[in-house]
């Protein structure tokens, strides 16, 4: 028997002593580390850090679609100078991105707020109430919103049947009643109602969960204290969900300051291009007019407020460790 | 919190309570009962702008009579019901798009969750160099959005051979530039989940003899299913729900995705087909409404990691 092991333990000894120190090796963190991170570095490098790369050089060129890159010319910060001294378009657009921002989040905020205390008291039809208002969240941003393309149709737009039905019914006459996405003012802010009503479902479930982790018993010495409903609200609620709301406000800012979608969809920037936000006009620029070098300044012009947001929110992050 | 608290009347409870509830379900649920309504609508219905807008009449009437009567007539009520649904996935590509996101949705999310587990193990569990900048990368990539770099990561995934062709127009172009914003998502997630598990349940394993590979195989990995049950679904919405990619890496029709073949094959030009677009949107929504519907507790237990984390 011992013959048999030494007929071919040699070899196998070997595989086995190199398995061994194989696996010696996959137990070291910084090996093993590094093997583990390696899918998502590759991802990282090549999809995202090279592409950013690659966009910022495209913003310094006069690169269209279909030119061949020999024919590409280098032209400095010009496509810069052009948005920001003549482009009226590109003005219009920042006004836009940072009043849709502004007003969205902050209705968003106090919405899911309320919405999030009101669904913490809920017992009856708990899981079933919850679904229903995760539901604008959930499905595909593009198909709901053309939901909302219909219903702010303006010739058979839902809204103005109704308030058509409601002028004669209290006998004022006839009203056509507002066209949704005909005036600039007016197609900004519902381009702005679409986006609450999608973004509000994730503040109200976020929030929901950072109530959960409240403790109940300082409501009761709240309560002891003679505190009222509001003032329970103001001093216990509110600062119980900050480290939530920090979170959920600096990822809903990056979201709905990059948003496509909605304006893409009910408006594409219209009507006379006075309802762009940085992506759509991007977009606008890039694909639809061809010029690749313009519209990937337009989409850098997001990073340095992204780049602000998230360094607030590691500074954050970083003071609440210590 | 109690759900009727000593001395709350009822007025009070309605006022502060069932009142607001039910304008927020309002609110929310109305887009979709609109799709609905007008997926339904005979087309003369749609475009009468005198009639009441609410209700389907048509087929209302259509299922009364047949209820009145104990007569089922499906091709009756094929024409004033079901037409638009029966136009979409007859005479459009739907159901082709709806394949393409799936096969997109799926492949990306399984990618993604291989990616982000085993770099989210690496975070969390062990201690190399560097370690704190790759969280930190991570990070910053999971809140970089696809609007930033759309237009140059065309050019980059244009350049990518397959099969002598480019991968432009094709699924593999989504399937690649999906894991860009997916990866970054599971990592985070998964880190925030694998901290919540007690090291030592892998360090007892280790003693008895495991290497640190199977303890993370056979330990963590069950211990944290919850956590890639719900990266796995957060994953999947996220790819289903990708609109500017989709549009800008696509042109050819049966190639499309859900949301771009919605937007772009039913509306032509001036022209809007109604009726279509809400079944579309509707359809389109439904496989994603019902995995959630199905894991919303999951769903509210993950968010809390992905917060915590």
């Amino acid at each position: 028997m011992s013959q048999e092991l030494q007929a071919d333990g040699f070899g196998a000894d070997g595989a086995r002593v190199a398995h061994k120190s194989v696996l010696a090796l996959l137990e070291q963190p910084n090996v093993l580390g590094y093997l583990l991170m390696l899918p998502t570095a590759f991802v990282i490098f090549f999809f995202v850090a090279y592409p950013f790369g690659w966009g910022v050089w495209m913003s310094f060129t006069d690169k269209k679609v279909g030119m061949a890159w020999s024919q590409v010319k280098f032209i400095g910060l010009q496509n810069y100078v052009d948005l920001v001294t003549r482009d009226g378009v590109f003005w219009l657009t920042v006004w836009n991105s940072f009043v849709y921002t502004g007003v969205a989040t902050v209705i968003k905020w106090v919405l899911g707020i309320w919405l999030a205390v009101l669904l913490n008291r809920m017992i009856r039809f708990q899981r079933l109430v919850r679904a229903a208002v995760l539901l604008p969240w959930i499905v595909p941003t593009v198909l709901s919103t053309i939901a909302f393309l219909w219903i702010f149709d303006p010739d058979f737009s839902v809204i103005n049947w109704t308030i058509r039905r409601f002028y004669s019914w209290m006998g004022w006459g006839y009203v056509r009643g507002p066209l949704w996405l005909g005036d600039p003012t007016l197609a900004l802010a519902s381009v702005t109602f679409v986006n609450i009503w999608r973004g509000t479902p994730f503040y109200a479930i976020s929030f929901l969960a950072g109530l959960q982790t409240i403790s109940p018993d300082l409501y009761e010495a709240a309560a002891i204290d003679g505190a009222s409903g509001w003032q329970r609200f103001w001093h216990v609620t509110l600062p119980g969900i900050k480290p939530i709301t920090v979170v959920v406000l600096v990822f809903s800012i990056i979201v709905t300051f990059s948003d496509f979608q909605i304006v893409y969809v009910l408006t594409r920037g219209g009507p006379a291009n006075s309802t762009h936000l940085f992506a759509t006009y991007a977009y606008q620029v890039a694909m639809v007019g061809t010029r690749l070098g313009i519209g990937a300044a337009v989409s850098l012009f997001m990073f340095p407020v992204l780049a602000l947001v998230i360094i607030f929110q590691l500074i954050y992050l970083k003071r609440e460790q210590d | 919190m109690a759900q009727s608290r000593v001395g709350e009347t009822f007025a009070k409870r309605l006022i502060v309570y069932h009142l607001p509830l039910f304008f927020f379900l309002l609110f929310t649920l109305f887009p979709f009962y609109w799709m609905f309504v007008t997926s339904i609508k005979s087309t003369h219905e749609t475009y009468n702008r005198e009639i009441n807008p609410y209700v389907p009449v048509d087929c209302a009437q259509t299922i009364a009579g047949q209820t009145r009567a104990l007569s089922f007539n499906g091709s009756a009520l094929m024409e004033n019901c079901f037409y638009h649904w029966r136009t979409l996935l007859r005479d459009t590509l739907f159901l082709r798009w709806l394949r393409n996101t799936l096969l997109v949705a799926i492949v990306s999310t399984l990618i993604s969750l291989f990616a982000g587990v085993t770099s989210a193990y690496a975070l969390a569990r062990l201690r190399f160099r560097g370690v704190q900048t790759f969280g930190l990368l991570i990070f910053i990539t999971y809140l970089v959005p696809p609007t930033l770099l759309f237009i140059p990561l065309s050019d980059v995934i244009g350049d990518l051979p397959l099969f002598h062709r480019n991968l432009l127009n094709s699924p593999w172009a989504l399937i690649v530039a999906y894991p860009t914003f997916l990866v970054p998502f599971c990592a985070w997630l998964l880190t925030g989940y694998f901290r919540t598990i007690p090291r030592e349940l892998e360090e007892a394993a280790m003693i008895d003899g495991a290497t640190r590979i199977q303890a993370m195989i056979r330990i963590v990995l069950p211990l944290a299913v919850p956590g890639l049950l719900s990266a796995a679904m957060f994953a999947f919405t996220l790819s289903a729900n990708e609109f500017l990619y989709a549009l800008v890496f696509i042109y050819d029709n049966a190639n499309k995705t859900v949301p771009v073949g919605v937007v772009s094959e039913l509306i032509k030009g001036d022209v809007f087909y109604w009726g279509e677009l809400m079944s579309g949107a509707l359809l389109g929504s439904v496989p994603v409404a019902l995995i959630y519907s199905f894991f919303v507790e999951h769903y509210v237990a993950g968010m809390t990691g992905a917060i915590k984390g």
